[in-house]
């Protein structure tokens, strides 16, 4: 069992004339990995008609059901998290009711407000009722203002996991540039949030340092947009791992905070 | 036969990286079936002369038969050119130049002469377009990246000379090949380990347009996990003979020469198995 806990896919209203080949490159990849399954997001219309970080209600929607429909006809391989802007709050939780109710089994919150703001603070209680982990997009280590998004950093996220310590977050894409070394500082000492391997970089010794940080209990495999470099994390950990902690990391962990019922094994 | 063009051994300023050592270095080779590795002395890139960790290089290669020196070349200090002789003389199947770590320009006159010396002495010459993503460098590691038109600028000094560009994605490989005619393109060879795999698949649309014979196995290793460029390829459907040139064949050709390794007491550059 291989979990991808950080997947996307495109859909026909994204700028991306090849989205079809994208999608079929992803699940094709995965089989020759070995993934089991997919946990993927769409974040609205991936720019063509709002901001990939500051999706509009409308675009929300559109990709929150293209990724609902892709859950229904891969039933076996793809699961989604519900996309939310927290600037759009009473329509952020009449979506998380209608994508969590039609079978998602967690929140993707992108960059559309920082981490510690208040406005996040409904979702997460959202998350809460309704025992899902919360997928948070984070520059590793944001040393300015970077356009395009309101990223949020390790430290913010930290601050939002202290106020809702019984939802579970998973820090996005380690390896997705940035410091990681001052985000494993910062999460080191919150058991409710995970760290996502994903992401294109693979350095040497960052590994170890997820490990030393928070140990194999609160890592989860995934690949983001480079399943070459998901894979190879995989390789390496193999070569770190015992079999039990192995078997965290690729797909126990998130077995333990997704919903019971999420996987086809559970 | 895999052959790794892009190898490192020595500490790297910037942060922690495990792994640094040549014993370290031969055990990760073990680990992804790496036969031989081209290396280079990491901290000297760093250093105001690079080629002053060049006798250490020399010195740890001559002790593995798997190892074969990529010595560096500052072309802005006096007596380069005794370098590069003292490169012909280690068997180097390449001597590097990373002018934006040493703070010169890239196609300014030091290049181009160093250009132009390495045609003459039928030496590649390596180039990094960078070592790590720039989202994540120290705030003082401030070097700009190596620009595409500068490897464009620099193939054209001379027609003898072949350079090999590593860390490279697809955006500076493109602009780069498609940029130059196809007797330029031909004398430059691109390591794959910064090309993404799928779902975007940069690695296949690139070996389908620009062409397998361009481009060789790399890692980067230890700054980045070897699994990485050999995950790439197992992700490909590549027949044999195009996985094997990519893994060693095109090297061959890239150096023009066959032979043993020679050791650190010959002379006359040969070599490649």
């Amino acid at each position: 069992m291989l979990i991808d806990i950080h997947a996307h896919f495109l859909h026909d209203r994204s700028p991306r004339a090849d989205w079809q080949e994208r999608n079929a490159s992803r699940l094709r990849a995965g089989e020759r990995v070995g993934i089991t399954v997919h946990v993927a997001s769409i974040l609205g219309s991936w720019g063509l008609t709002s901001p990939i970080y500051f999706p509009s209600p409308a675009d929300i929607e559109y990709g929150n059901a293209f990724l609902l429909g892709l859950q229904r006809s891969h039933p076996d391989r793809i699961r989604g998290y519900c996309v939310v802007n927290p600037n759009f709050g009473s329509h952020a939780e009449a979506e998380l009711r209608r994508c969590l109710d039609g079978g998602m089994i967690g929140v993707k919150l992108a960059a559309s407000r920082r981490a510690d703001d208040a406005l996040v603070d409904p979702i997460c209680q959202v998350a809460t009722k309704r025992g899902v982990p919360v997928l948070h997009h984070i520059w590793q280590h944001r040393r300015r203002e970077y356009p395009g998004q309101e990223a949020s950093d390790a430290g913010e996220l930290a601050t939002l996991a202290a106020r809702h310590r019984k939802v579970n977050f998973l820090l996005a894409h380690i390896g997705g540039g940035g410091d990681w070394i001052h985000s494993l500082a910062a999460v080191r000492d919150l058991p409710n949030v995970f760290v996502d391997l994903s992401g294109s970089g693979v350095d040497g010794g960052m590994l170890e340092a997820c490990l030393d940080a928070v140990g194999a209990e609160r890592l989860l495999w995934g690949c983001d947009v480079t399943i070459d470099t998901g894979w190879a994390k995989l390789r390496y950990l193999e070569r770190l791992l015992g079999g039990g902690d192995l078997e965290l990391v690729k797909w126990r962990n998130a077995a333990r905070i997704f919903p019971p019922t999420a996987f086809p094994a559970d | 036969m895999r052959l790794d063009v892009n190898s490192f051994v020595g500490s790297y300023p910037f942060r922690r990286v495990p792994g640094t050592s040549s014993d370290a270095l031969l055990r990760a080779m073990d680990r992804v079936s790496v036969q031989e590795a081209w290396v280079t002395h990491l901290p000297g890139i760093f250093w105001r002369d690079p080629a002053a960790g060049n006798p250490w290089l020399y010195q740890t290669v001559e002790k593995h038969d798997r190892l074969r020196p990529v010595p560096a070349v500052h072309p802005g200090l006096a007596g380069w050119e005794r370098v590069l002789g003292e490169a012909k003389a280690a068997g180097a199947p390449a001597v590097r130049c990373d002018p934006t770590y040493y703070g010169i320009d890239p196609v300014g006159s030091g290049m181009q002469a160093l250009a132009q010396a390495c045609a003459a002495e039928g030496l590649p010459l390596m180039l990094a377009v960078r070592l790590e993503d720039a989202r994540q460098r120290h705030p003082n590691d401030r070097a700009s990246e190596l620009p595409p038109s500068s490897v464009r600028a620099l193939i054209r000094i001379d027609p003898r000379l072949r350079l090999v560009v590593t860390h490279a994605d697809r955006g500076f490989i493109e602009e780069v090949h498609f940029g130059s005619t196809l007797e330029e393109s031909g004398r430059i060879w691109w390591d794959i380990c910064w090309i993404w795999g799928p779902p975007e698949d940069h690695l296949a649309t690139l070996l389908h347009t620009v062409g397998v014979e361009r481009f060789v196995f790399g890692t980067g290793q230890p700054l980045r996990l070897p699994e990485t460029s050999v995950a790439k390829l197992d992700l490909l459907d590549l027949t044999a003979e195009q996985r094997a040139a990519i893994e060693s064949g095109n090297v061959v050709t890239l150096s023009k020469a066959k032979g043993p390794k020679p050791k650190l007491s010959s002379t006359p550059s040969r070599s490649l198995p």
